[in-house]
């Protein structure tokens, strides 16, 4: 019997590492294609002195990191200033553990999957709030104020968002929702819920603090935000947050919008079967790269929005739009439009 | 049941081992030199004026407060919106004249200015 648990625990352990592990090299090479792609957006050609074409940079990236002194000022609460990076890493990474890469292949396949969702992404504010606090310092605190309220404002607009999704989908389990979708390419939910998916979208930016939403870390006038006084490794803890949170918002976009591990040529005659061999888990990460490219791309393209603004988006612009939408979705449920519902 | 979240348990205890270890790596590998100037907090090269924690904007307040009236909401629609083929018609009325409540109260700190930040 305890034989048997231990070896269900390793097979757990296993599966996690799995998991982990290309999750953290994913989030280096992502710094990594962000300098790149943004680089060359720019007239630049980004990081190319380490490894062939700069390949080796996040690795050495990493190690300068390491290496850093991880200074603690004297006037900072201590134990708090430890702690915060730890919160927001956990809260950012633990999320993981239920998205479905594949049909079966997820770590654990819970039927509240949407609650635990919004419930540990929304644990990410604390760590940025204790960050703030326990910094003892005038940018950290401002800037971790922003972003408490620009986070929670979008969240809203975000669980509003998921609320017609779940209309759609009939079920809170990720996998299911993924099914739900089945048919060909006018079958994902892009198609019905179009608003829901682009106030998703905006929110999970604003989310993630990222441009054209980064004024929590503006540099030209709070300098970084609630992770100034962070240095070393502590500090690299909120840049793998922030990295695996933007990764997840995509993964999560493509698992509620775009069809997850389906794939685009369902239901096309003769096309279908020629993609028949590429297996889910290929269509899914594409998708989330077509996300990740456009958190690149919008960081590159659009001049920092005015905190006001934000504020107005967030309350006025797209909480009406989720709501009224959220009735017409209810709605077509309730008419059985087809072919979605 | 419980047995589906017991992975993310052990999920949860490896990324904080994994948080805690790149820490205490930091603490033992990295040089240490510390000095007053570099461990006070950062005030564009002034000595810190006064504390951080002063009073702050009570609109940050008012947005923590809608917040959580808002995020009660949306506690109560997901329920509602998974178990909507069940309930029909009825269900949707009821959630109509909820979400309905909810509105007026919506335009009426609109119009107070609750949303407001110049």
């Amino acid at each position: 019997m305890i034989h048997q648990a231990i070896l269900t625990l390793i097979w757990i352990v296993i599966k996690i590492v799995v998991i982990l592990i290309p999750l953290i090299l994913a989030v280096a090479y992502l710094t990594m294609a962000e300098r790149k792609i943004i680089g060359y957006m720019q007239g630049r050609i980004g990081p190319n002195r380490v490894g062939w074409m700069g390949i080796m940079q996040p690795i050495v990236d990493a190690l300068k990191l390491l290496l850093k002194e991880g200074i603690v000022p004297t006037k900072s609460s201590r134990y708090l200033f430890l702690i915060a990076p730890l919160v927001s890493f956990t809260a950012a990474l633990v999320t993981w553990a239920i998205v479905p890469f594949q049909p079966g292949v997820v770590l654990a396949n819970i039927n509240a999957g949407v609650l635990f969702i919004l419930a540990v992404t929304s644990l990410g504010v604390y760590g940025i709030l204790i960050a703030g606090w326990a910094s003892n310092s005038k940018y950290a605190i401002f800037g971790a104020l922003r972003s408490a309220a620009q986070t929670i404002s979008y969240e809203i607009a975000m669980g509003f968002a998921l609320v017609g999704v779940l209309l759609a989908a009939n079920t809170m389990n990720l996998s299911q929702i993924v099914l739900a979708q089945q048919g060909n390419i006018f079958h994902w939910f892009w198609l019905p819920l179009f608003p829901l998916f682009v106030v998703y979208w905006i929110s999970g930016v604003a989310e993630t603090n990222r441009a054209p939403f980064d004024v929590a870390e503006g540099e030209s006038e709070i300098v970084a935000g609630f992770h100034i006084e962070y240095s070393g490794i502590s500090f690299a803890l909120f840049f793998l947050a922030e990295y695996a949170s933007m990764i997840l918002i995509s993964a999560l976009a493509v698992i509620f919008f775009l069809g997850g591990w389906l794939s685009p040529f369902a239901g096309i005659p003769v096309v279908e079967h020629w993609f028949a061999f590429v297996p889910g888990m290929i269509w899914f990460l594409l998708k989330m790269t077509i996300f990740l490219y456009l958190y690149l791309w919008m960081r590159a393209t659009f001049p920092r929005y005015r905190y006001d603004q934000i504020m107005r988006l967030g309350w006025k612009v797209l909480i009406p739009v989720t709501l009224v939408w959220i009735v017409v979705v209810g709605l077509m449920v309730e008419l059985h439009v087809k072919p979605w519902f | 049941m419980l047995g589906q979240y017991f992975p993310i348990l052990v999920f949860i205890g490896i990324v904080l081992a994994l948080g805690t270890l790149m820490l205490m790596a930091n603490r033992l590998i990295a040089m240490k030199r510390p000095d007053p100037a570099k461990l006070s907090s950062y005030e564009c090269g002034f000595d810190p004026f006064e504390d951080a924690r002063m009073p702050f904007d009570v609109r940050f307040y008012l947005v923590a407060i809608l917040f959580i009236i808002f995020d009660l909401e949306t506690a109560f629609l997901f329920p509602w919106a998974v178990a909507l083929r069940t309930i029909g018609m009825f269900g949707f009325c009821s959630m109509m004249l909820f979400l309905g409540l909810l509105v007026v109260g919506f335009i009426y700190e609109w119009k107070k200015g609750a949303i407001e930040w110049e």
